[in-house]
């Protein structure tokens, strides 16, 4: 069996699947020993694979984990379906991650030395995880990115937990943070 | 080497059991082990709304739907597929969903002419690819190249490499994703890799990493 560029181009996805015939998978070994193109293509195709298919190809967004889980607690606060058991369960089980979040967020509230603004809500309900940014001189933690950072010219900005930004006396962004705040 | 076997892949059962007992768990109430459970494919979801939609805060908003969706609707997973293939699957209904809101369709790259699918595609660049270093992936203007080629596909292309070679799906279950035939999973699949070869050839084989960040029309000051 013989094969042509043409045919190589046609199979070359499948070869690299190992889904053709071992007659074909042959001729197509034969043909990639003298032909450079379709050497070239398969390379090519390989590497392709293999770098897409690397996790660290595609990045996951800082805030990202945040962002669903707090969507989900707040499912979990605002969701009752009444009448079922499952329902009751489910309204139990939001409680119990409410009070416990809220719980572990009065921990951290209590080391805080002095908020920065007294006239802002404490970040209580932030996720302690979730990496925000501050500069020395500002009130506000913000998610990364957020323009309503204020900085002077060449300062450096930090990117730290929000539980550490809390413990620093920091409150909330009320526009990028808005999600987390009871009013 | 690929680091993955491509001959007749077959996923591992790795923690199957544990995430059954998880599902049976958040179904008898205990909601809160919802995010255990989806916590090792958050990745995958963003990323399969990221390639799709092509855009940051869409993709963060879908993602996010897509798990509350997969959570209000989880005492429909009979459990017939692996979770993280119904997760995809519900990702993928609802970036289309948006995309449908948003007339995206009006601003997909131009496709091939009707007809033209089952035809051959051509390869364009026969040059030789280096090897590309393991590390290149760590520098976040490199991944900016993969992110635009792969956005540079159409969307019929980008959901099969997409399910097949980044989500590492099997060609039945990316046809079963998508509900199209393991005939177009493979047509298209082998389209989308040559032609994501075509767009990064010039890249890799014209010395992208010795050359000057800046490009035309920025400026180095």
């Amino acid at each position: 069996m013989v094969v042509n560029c043409k045919q190589v181009w046609q199979e070359v996805s499948n070869y690299l699947e190992g889904e053709i015939t071992p007659d074909l998978r042959a001729a197509m070994e034969a043909h990639f020993r003298d032909c450079k193109r379709c050497t070239a293509v398969l390379d090519g195709a390989r590497n392709v694979i293999q770098l897409y298919g690397d996790d660290r190809s595609l990045e996951l967004p800082a805030g990202f984990t945040a962002g669903w889980q707090g969507r989900l607690a707040e499912h979990l606060r605002g969701s009752s379906p009444r009448g079922t058991v499952f329902g009751w369960l489910l309204a139990a089980a939001a409680v119990a991650l409410i009070s416990g979040s809220f719980a572990l967020a009065r921990l951290d509230v209590k080391s805080v030395s002095g908020l920065r603004s007294y006239h802002a809500e404490p970040g209580t309900g932030v996720p302690n995880e979730m990496m925000v940014t501050v500069s020395a001189d500002g009130k506000t933690f913000h998610v990364p990115g957020c323009r309503f950072l204020h900085k002077h010219e060449n300062e450096n900005v930090r990117l730290i937990a929000a539980s550490e930004a809390i413990r620093e006396g920091y409150v909330p962004c009320v526009r990028c943070l808005r999600q987390y705040l009871s009013r | 080497m690929l680091r993955r076997t491509m001959a007749a892949e077959k996923p591992v059962d790795t923690g199957g059991a544990r995430e059954r007992t998880l599902i049976a768990r958040i179904g008898k109430g205990e909601s809160s082990l919802f995010a255990e459970l989806v916590k090792p494919y958050e990745r995958r979801v963003y990323v399969t709304a990221l390639a799709l939609l092509r855009n940051e805060a869409d993709a963060q908003d879908v993602a996010q739907e897509a798990i509350l969706k997969a959570f209000t609707h989880l005492a429909q997973f009979r459990g017939e597929s692996r979770f993280s293939t119904w997760l995809i699957q519900i990702t993928v209904n609802e970036a289309r969903m948006r995309q449908r809101k948003q007339h995206a369709d009006l601003f997909e790259p131009l496709g091939e002419a009707p007809g033209e699918e089952d035809g051959a595609y051509l390869p364009r660049d026969f040059a030789d690819w280096r090897e590309i270093p393991s590390e290149a992936l760590e520098r976040s203007e490199f991944r900016a190249i993969l992110s635009k080629a792969l956005a540079s596909l159409g969307q019929k292309y980008r959901e099969v490499f997409l399910l097949r070679d980044v989500e590492h799906m099997s060609i039945e279950e990316a046809s079963q994703a998508l509900s199209i035939s393991v005939a177009s999973v493979k047509t298209r699949l082998l389209r989308a890799r040559l032609m994501l070869r075509d767009a990064l050839a010039p890249a890799f084989t014209e010395g992208w990493f010795s050359r000057t960040p800046f490009g035309k029309g920025s400026k180095p000051w």
